[in-house]
């Protein structure tokens, strides 16, 4: 197989779906809920690549692909050249140690009844790398290199607060020298004063040990500031996909353009001045997506075209190699995106006043 | 006369760990038709002060004055209070699935929200009344989806219907707690644009808690931002924007990313909120701040006046710190006067917690 030696992992067409079953003995599908539905993305060595998107739009089904923790049910990704989606088993064991996960609830992801020398240590216990007093050790060069204190490795998780805990589920990722690390929202629980230590704890982490981040947010100031590469996504597709300054700079795909114009921006002047993008309506289901491009019940460009021909994920006119858009009808630089409408019928959410 | 004027205002719960000190002290107005933003972290005391009003905070131990066009809320019997809350000031809180009932139709709830209030009118009425709400709150074929249940609505959906409600008697003050937190961008835009838009509308006053001194920044007329229980700076938006005093404000605004430069290293609050039940001594931020000097440990500042750009005391911007009153903003000169203050005003031995910075 040749392979980009550069490229970590490469997903390709990627196609997550989830059975919805119906009856008591012979179960039938009835419908299903398409998560991940034809993602393909790379992700360089030593890159972060940010995903956006709302909620239900397959950003964390993605990333439970990414590390195995979902089988996927069409498509391939290749880890490090190897094919990861057809290892079942202890195949898999090499692969789960390059491979780690920063959850997003630092409550829910910690054992509340074993102590944190035992949480943190649990890879090597596992992968049989460290026991005993090396274990112990390694445990607390961990613990300073995240920031705590390595004499509280005798302490319950339930005596740190958010950020602490947070910096726990950081080491316990760390044990192994993974190459990639998913981060799922890993700041978006915590307050805004303590995000920005972890934000900086993983940037000097990467640095240091030269990791490779998946990094999925919803707050674009966040995902913005970590990523060199940002992927937009929607309902299970990648609407846009590019270069972190060139994403913000210059959104191609409408609904690029509306999260962005969305983002809250602690500048009075700055946030009176930009126009808010009010988007139609809300998020589809996922499990009868929307035919053609599945933003169209929601786009103000949205035109007879986008209801039956789904858009090619392409380097669009104009744009640099590398900036992929899925959309019919990409925002031009001088275009006032509040000021479209679109060319078909949408299920409105103006409120209607009255008149007085 | 302000429609709402909350006086020296005093909160704590007696729990089996010890006596949480969750308010300690807030005094704050609400003019008719404007917004006062609340800001804080998580146990910053926000929320507890206004469900405080309400009578929300059941088992609290409560002190200060709440005058609601000249009535003391905090001295009113069940009976009155409910007969305000509701209907003269409403609320609309963070997680709108918890906040309906799921087993009762979202037109039912309303409808009996405005029965309550006005017992002559009749279910038919109350009804249509309902579906005008909904239709104003943009969701879309309120006829039809009046006779829905909240589960079946979205979240957007079923925060525009909490608006619906909070609506619906036309209350003179609305105290929204976190209320787009929950959702995502594009429908937080669609609500905050709604909140707005009816607020014009109605000249309805307006008080905005949140965490993120994002969402208010076009929003609020005023904004009063707490810690530990406490004011720590109070004052009118662009001063508190653009010219903050008090060193947590400039943190809250300095650890935001992207607010000092699109990949400059992002400058984090260090250490961690405090515990509401020991307090640190004199200022509770001490701890955590950068420019701490000897008086701040043993002496609690009081509110005071933060200068103007010209050089005079500006009493719409108070705030709770030592440093000098000029020493207000982001420019190198305000740094200046931090700098010297804090050169003259530190012994040395004075050390900061450790920032938790990675080695």
């Amino acid at each position: 197989m040749t392979q980009d030696a550069d490229v970590l992992v490469e997903i390709d067409d990627v196609y997550k779906h989830f059975p919805i079953k119906q009856g008591i003995i012979f179960k039938r599908e009835i419908a299903r809920v398409h998560a991940v539905d034809g993602v393909s993305l790379k992700v360089r060595r030593g890159e972060t690549i940010g995903i956006v998107g709302e909620s239900g739009c397959g950003k964390s089904t993605l990333a439970r692909c990414i590390t195995g923790l979902h089988p996927i049910t069409k498509g391939r990704i290749i880890f490090d050249g190897q094919d990861i989606s057809r290892l079942r088993g202890r195949a898999l064991k090499p692969f789960r140690r390059d491979v780690q996960m920063i959850f997003q609830d630092p409550y829910g992801s910690l054992n509340p009844r074993r102590r944190v020398g035992a949480i943190i240590g649990d890879p090597f216990d596992i992968h049989g790398t460290a026991s005993g007093a090396e274990r112990k050790k390694r445990v607390q060069e961990l613990m300073e290199l995240v920031g705590l204190n390595p004499e509280h490795y005798n302490r319950f998780p339930a005596e740190f607060s958010g950020g602490q805990r947070q910096r726990i589920g950081i080491a316990r990722a760390l044990a192994l020298k993974p190459k990639l690390i998913v981060c799922d929202e890993p700041v978006s629980a915590l307050d805004v004063s303590i995000q920005a230590q972890v934000i900086n704890l993983l940037k000097d982490l990467q640095q240091e040990l030269g990791l490779t981040y998946v990094f999925i947010a919803h707050d674009l100031s966040v995902v913005r500031y970590v990523s060199d590469r940002v992927a937009v996504m929607y309902l299970g597709k990648i609407a846009e996909n590019a270069r972190g300054e060139e994403l913000y700079e210059n959104p191609r795909h409408p609904y690029t353009g509306a999260l962005l114009s969305a983002a809250s921006i602690a500048d009075p002047d700055a946030a009176e001045r930009r126009e808010r993008i009010v988007l139609s309506g809300d998020v589809p289901s996922p499990i009868r997506p929307p035919s053609g491009c599945r933003f169209h019940p929601r786009c103000p460009k949205a035109q007879e075209n986008c209801v039956d021909v789904v858009p090619e994920l392409i380097v669009r006119g104009g744009d640099e190699a590398g900036h992929l858009t899925a959309c019919h009808y990409p925002v031009e630089p001088a275009e006032n995106l509040a000021e479209e409408h679109a060319a078909i019928e949408q299920l409105s959410t103006e409120p209607t006043l009255p008149s007085a | 006369m302000s429609l709402l004027e909350v006086r020296d205002l005093k909160v704590s719960f007696d729990t089996s760990d010890g006596l949480v000190q969750a308010v300690r002290g807030v005094s704050f107005a609400v003019e008719r038709g404007k917004t006062l933003g609340i800001v804080g972290e998580s146990g910053s005391g926000k929320s507890v002060s206004t469900q405080t009003l309400l009578g929300l905070t059941a088992g609290a131990l409560i002190d200060g004055e709440a005058l609601f066009e000249g009535q003391d809320l905090l001295a009113m019997s069940d009976a009155q209070l409910r007969r305000v809350r509701g209907k003269e000031i409403a609320m609309i809180f963070q997680d709108p699935l918890s906040s309906l009932h799921p087993l009762y139709k979202v037109g039912r709830q309303i409808a009996e929200m405005i029965r309550q209030h006005e017992p002559d009118m009749n279910k038919a009425q109350a009804r249509k009344r309902a579906v005008e709400l909904l239709g104003m709150v943009g969701i879309p074929e309120p006829e039809q989806r009046v006779d829905d249940y909240p589960h079946q609505f979205s979240g957007g959906m079923r925060q525009r219907a909490m608006i619906a409600m909070a609506l619906s008697l036309n209350p003179k003050l609305i105290v929204a707690d976190e209320p787009t937190t929950a959702l995502d961008a594009t429908v937080q835009a669609q609500i905050l644009d709604l909140m707005l838009r009816l607020q014009r509308e109605f000249d309805t006053a307006l008080i905005m808690i949140t965490h993120d001194l994002g969402v208010i920044a076009d929003l609020a007329d005023d904004v009063l931002v707490m810690y530990g229980g406490k004011p720590v700076e109070h004052a009118e938006r662009r001063s508190l924007y653009y010219r903050p005093h008090h060193p947590y404000t400039k943190g809250l605004l300095e650890s935001i990313p992207g607010s000092t430069g699109a990949k400059e290293r992002l400058k984090p609050i260090a250490g961690q909120p405090p515990s509401l039940i020991n307090l640190p001594s004199g200022c509770t931020f001490h701890p955590r701040c950068e420019y701490v000097m000897d008086r701040c440990v043993p002496e609690e500042p009081p509110l005071a006046a933060v200068n103007d750009k010209d050089g005079f005391p500006d009493l719409g911007h108070m705030s709770a710190c030592w440093l000098p009153h000029e020493a207000a903003g982001l420019s190198a000169d305000a740094e200046r006067i931090r700098q010297e203050a804090v050169a003259e005003g530190r012994s040395g031995d004075t050390t900061v917690v450790d920032a938790g910075e990675a080695k």
